[in-house]
This record gives structure tokens, C-alpha cells and sequence, in this order.
């Protein structure tokens, strides 16, 4: 299993005395060498601001900015750039849809539909739509490891499910759903679907036109790109028939003193000075992991997540969570008898990063029967030998909890 | 900084017996406080007569560092005034910060053993809740 992490500097330290081992990727990833460059070079060398300027550098950051949004276009497989509106990230992304699409359509009687383990990202923005309109939210119901049941899937769906909006892949028991499968559903009913692609987009393949699907959100920080961008891809008819919800600057075509107009698809969608670092740095992280393959990440992450979960499990002692097969990214666990806030600090102190907490799911959580967990989460920076850390920091964390109980 | 620093014996002995770990029948005032961003939960009783909290107890769910904290914040507060609770809990916040406090000013030494957080600072809104839960119930007390 071959590891990247000689393109990663921060990991190349030690926390608390040990070489680290950061296994918190789901959260946000580490950066590569090229993302660091792209963004020092666009500060150093031509940090301009876009779609104004006459003079040569806004025409050469106009340029990176624009071709950002060709690489995530290529890298989704959508089939124009009015396709690709940059946000903030996922969460805004959802929250776009919510607000311009939902909440002008949705009306007493509609439903949407969702799952019980959704990021409360995409579930928060539901709940406020169906108050709002009085449309109903519905839940898929999950099968006893996490997994949707497709028949069921079909059951839920009726002739009144305007929106299914769902996780592509699970941040707490790394259940990757079948979405085409769901989405043929979803359109044979006239509804249309939304995918949080958050965790799923930087792990794997994502083809929108492939999957046919409506909607897809996804952030740059987590596939190796900096903080403060995402995206939201829309199939170009919605999207050109919804409104935008920021106005100012940038968004706008002609304005009069009591009436304006849009800009056309998709700068319609991005008031004010875009994230223009931010878009040159995702495109970079676009570049990287294509000089990878996603097939290869897919498959490394794959590998290494079924690694984790066996050596886990042979740990005495430890609760896994989510199914036992077709996971990616993320092992959820407790240790018998120790708060993960406990299990992380002890981690922590031998130099591996972990989460814990209930992972921005807290209906999940209680479905799971759990006030909250600790997760391990996996990059193509990662390797066996830090599975074997973590393995080796668990085992000291059940003697060191054992020795102060006793 | 060592796990020794944070994980006392005495700590743990309050995580393993919580003391005042349940409810009061009657003439209670209820504080529901929760981490958001960790999940973890405190409902907090107090019985106030004249001013003097006659009894303090806890239902809750945590790590050890807040439930240890929440037993012994309802030990130390145990027959003190309003006033006289709401100065320990400035002094706690102090001592989480890294302040030099006056450990002698809480009424339960076993507080001592919490000074080791204020190095974890992950940890210290775990050792704060409860005693942010007092502080509530205390102005509700005062409001009333």
C-alpha cells in the first residue's frame, strides 16, 4: 500500500513526543505541497481581483479562477461550468438549494425526504424548509447497520417527494449509499434529489451525469484543498430557474435604481468578490489527486478502512459501528467503559489525531444508542503502520484506564 | 504535560461514585445544560432555602473529567449562600484558565485534583459545565 505522505508537510512532526498520526481526514484533510505553492503563488504573483480588471494580473487571476472551475467541472464529469457555482462549502451549498429552490416550491402536502444519519448539514436546512412551507420531512428508515434497504427506499418514496436529500457517504459509519439506484427512484416519482457528497467526492469517483442526479455539495478542505470553498453542482435547467439569494456585487448585469438583473449561470449564484485563493487552491487539489487517479485513492482508502476495522475488532473490548462491508473513510468505535472524550485524549497524548464527539449527527448518535464516539478517519497520507498505532494506542489506553480504576 | 496530570485518582474515584447523582423530590430549581459541540449533557437540581443551598444533585451524561466535575461541584456547594457559590465559581473558571488560585477557598480539596485540565484545553469546557450549570441556577434562584 503505497502512501503519500511525503507530500504532506505537517505530517512530518512530532505531537506530544511522537511522530503524529492523523487520522482525522473526515474532519478536514492535510494539504499538499502543490495546494501550499498554488495559493503562496497566487498571493505572491498576481493576487488580483476577477471578472473587473483591464490590467494584466486580474486577466491572469480571472484566468486561474475560471479554469478552477473547468478542472471541477472535468473532475465531476458535469457537462458545463454553468453547472459549478463556488460557495463556501457544502453546508452553503445545501443551504443555497434550500433557500432559492425549496422554500419558493414546496408547499403543504410535499414532501422531503431524508435519512437518520445525515451530517446536520443536510439536515438542519430540511427541517427549517418543511417549517417554513409546511411540506412534510420524512426518513428513509435504516437497516440495523446503517444501510438503506432499497425496497424500503421505495416504499418511502411517493408521488409527493418534491426533494430527497441525502449523504452519498456516511461521516460517522462510512455507509456509501446507492445513489443512482436511489435517484432513478426519486426521478420516476418527479421529484428531484440533492446529494451531500462531502465525504464521498474526495474518496471515489463522483460522475454527476452518471448518477443522474439534481444536486451535489461537496468542500474543498476536505479532498486536500484549503478551507472556505465548495461547491454546488445543479443540473443547468433548476439552476437557471432559481433566484440567487446574495445580491451585490459581482452577480449582476444591469442595474437601475429600482430594478437589476442577473448575471447569467453561474456567477448569478456568487455575490460579492469570490474566493478566488480559495477556488486556485482547490483546483490544484483537483490537479493532485487526478495525478493520483480516484480509482487508486478509492481503492487505497477502501483497503485500509476494511484493515482498520479487522485489526479493531481483534482489540478485546471495542464496539464498532456501521456495516462490516462497502465502507469508506471511517471507523466509528468505543472503547468498553471509557468516554471517547477519554480515549482521544490518551491518543492524543501518544500523537494520533482522532475525533470524538457525536460528529455532527446527534439523531444518529441516538439511533445508535450512543451519547458519542470516536472516529478514525483515513487519506491516501495514511498507512498501515498507522492503523497499527492507533491498535497499539488503544490497547494503552484500556491498560491506562484499567490501571487508574483499579 | 503527562495523562497523569489529568487523570487523578481522585478524579476518577468521583467518575466511578459520583456523589449527588440523581433527583430531588421537591422544590428544586432545574438547569439543562449541555456541549454542543461534544455531546455531552448535565441536568442540574438545586434546593435553595433562604439563600443557602440546602442540596445539589446531578443527572447526566459525560467523560470522566465532567462528571467528576459535576459530583464535586455539588459536594463543594453543599450549605453555602448563593453568593458564597457564584464566588467559587469564578475562582473555578479562574483556575481552568491557568490562574494561581487559592485552592483553600473551595470548601472540598478533591477540587485540587481538577488543576491538571487547565494543560488539556480541549478538555477544560468538559470540568466547566457543571459548574456553568450552577451558575445558571444560581441567577434563576436570584431572579425569583
Amino acid at each position: 500500500m503505497k502512501s503519500y505522505k511525503k507530500d504532506f508537510p505537517i505530517l512530518h512532526q512530532e505531537v506530544n513526543g511522537h511522530p503524529l498520526v492523523y487520522l482525522d481526514s473526515a474532519a478536514t484533510s492535510q494539504k499538499p505541497i502543490p495546494v501550499i505553492e498554488a495559493l503562496e503563488d497566487y498571493y505572491k504573483g498576481y493576487n488580483s481581483n476577477v471578472h473587473r480588471g483591464v490590467h494584466t494580473l486580474g486577466s491572469k487571476a480571472t484566468d486561474a479562477y475560471e479554469g478552477a472551475r473547468e478542472k471541477v467541472r472535468r473532475f465531476i464529469h458535469a457537462r458545463s461550468t454553468k453547472e459549478i457555482v463556488f460557495t463556501r462549502g457544502t453546508t452553503t451549498a445545501i443551504n443555497l438549494v434550500a433557500s432559492s429552490y425549496a422554500r419558493t416550491r414546496l408547499a403543504p402536502g410535499d414532501e422531503i425526504v431524508i435519512t437518520p444519519s445525515e451530517h446536520h448539514s443536510n439536515l438542519i436546512p430540511w427541517q427549517q424548509v418543511a417549517k417554513s412551507t409546511g411540506a412534510t420531512l420524512k426518513y428513509f428508515p435504516l437497516e440495523a447497520d446503517g444501510t438503506l434497504d432499497l425496497a424500503k427506499v421505495k416504499e418511502t418514496i411517493t408521488p409527493n417527494t418534491k426533494i430527497v436529500a441525502i449523504q452519498h457517504v456516511s461521516n460517522v459509519l462510512g455507509t456509501v449509499h446507492p445513489i443512482k439506484e436511489i435517484a432513478q427512484i426519486v426521478h420516476q416519482h418527479g421529484g428531484v434529489i440533492l446529494v451531500d457528497g462531502a465525504q464521498s467526492v474526495p474518496h471515489m469517483k463522483v460522475d454527476v451525469q452518471d448518477l443522474d442526479v439534481d444536486f451535489l455539495a461537496f468542500s474543498s478542505h476536505k479532498m486536500l484543498g484549503p478551507t472556505g470553498i465548495g461547491v454546488l453542482y445543479g443540473k443547468e435547467a433548476l439552476l437557471d430557474e432559481m433566484e440567487p439569494i446574495e445580491f451585490g456585487g459581482e452577480m449582476i448585469d444591469h442595474v437601475d435604481l429600482y430594478d437589476s438583473t442577473w448575471k447569467e449561470l453561474p456567477w448569478k449564484f456568487e455575490g460579492g468578490t469570490p474566493i478566488i485563493a480559495g477556488a486556485i487552491g482547490l483546483g490544484a487539489a483537483i490537479d493532485y489527486l487526478e495525478s493520483i487517479g480516484m480509482d487508486q485513492i478509492e481503492a487505497h482508502d477502501r483497503a485500509l478502512t476494511k484493515l482498520a476495522c479487522e485489526k479493531l475488532s481483534q482489540v478485546e473490548g471495542i464496539t464498532i459501528y456501521g456495516p462490516k462491508e462497502n465502507r469508506m473513510g471511517v471507523v466509528t468505535f468505543n472503547v468498553d467503559g471509557v468516554h471517547p472524550h477519554d480515549v482521544a485524549t490518551v491518543l492524543d497524548a501518544e500523537g494520533i489525531a482522532v475525533r470524538a464527539g457525536h460528529h455532527c449527527c446527534q439523531p444518529l448518535m441516538r439511533w445508535l444508542g450512543a451519547t458519542a464516539t470516536a472516529r478514525a478517519s483515513f487519506y491516501i497520507y495514511n498507512d498501515e503502520e498507522d492503523i497499527d498505532r492507533l491498535v497499539k494506542g488503544l490497547q494503552k489506553t484500556k491498560e491506562y484506564f484499567g490501571n487508574v480504576f483499579r | 504535560m503527562s495523562l497523569d496530570d489529568l487523570y487523578r485518582r481522585v478524579i476518577m474515584d468521583h467518575y466511578q461514585r459520583p456523589r449527588n447523582r440523581g433527583r430531588i423530590e421537591e422544590g428544586a430549581v432545574t438547569v439543562d445544560l449541555n456541549n454542543p459541540t461534544c455531546g455531552d449533557r448535565i441536568s442540574l437540581q438545586m434546593r435553595v432555602e433562604n439563600g443557602v443551598i440546602e442540596e445539589a444533585k446531578f443527572l447526566g451524561e459525560g467523560c470522566s473529567i465532567s462528571l467528576s466535575s459535576a459530583s464535586m461541584m455539588t459536594e463543594a456547594v453543599k450549605g453555602l449562600t448563593i453568593e458564597q457559590a457564584l464566588e467559587l465559581v469564578h475562582l473555578f473558571s479562574k483556575m481552568m484558565q491557568g490562574e494561581e488560585v487559592d485552592i483553600d477557598k473551595f470548601p472540598l480539596e478533591d477540587i485540587e485534583a481538577l488543576t491538571g485540565v487547565s494543560k488539556f484545553p480541549a478538555r477544560i469546557k468538559c470540568a466547566t459545565l457543571a459548574w456553568k450549570a450552577l451558575e445558571k441556577g444560581i441567577r434563576e434562584c436570584q431572579c425569583q
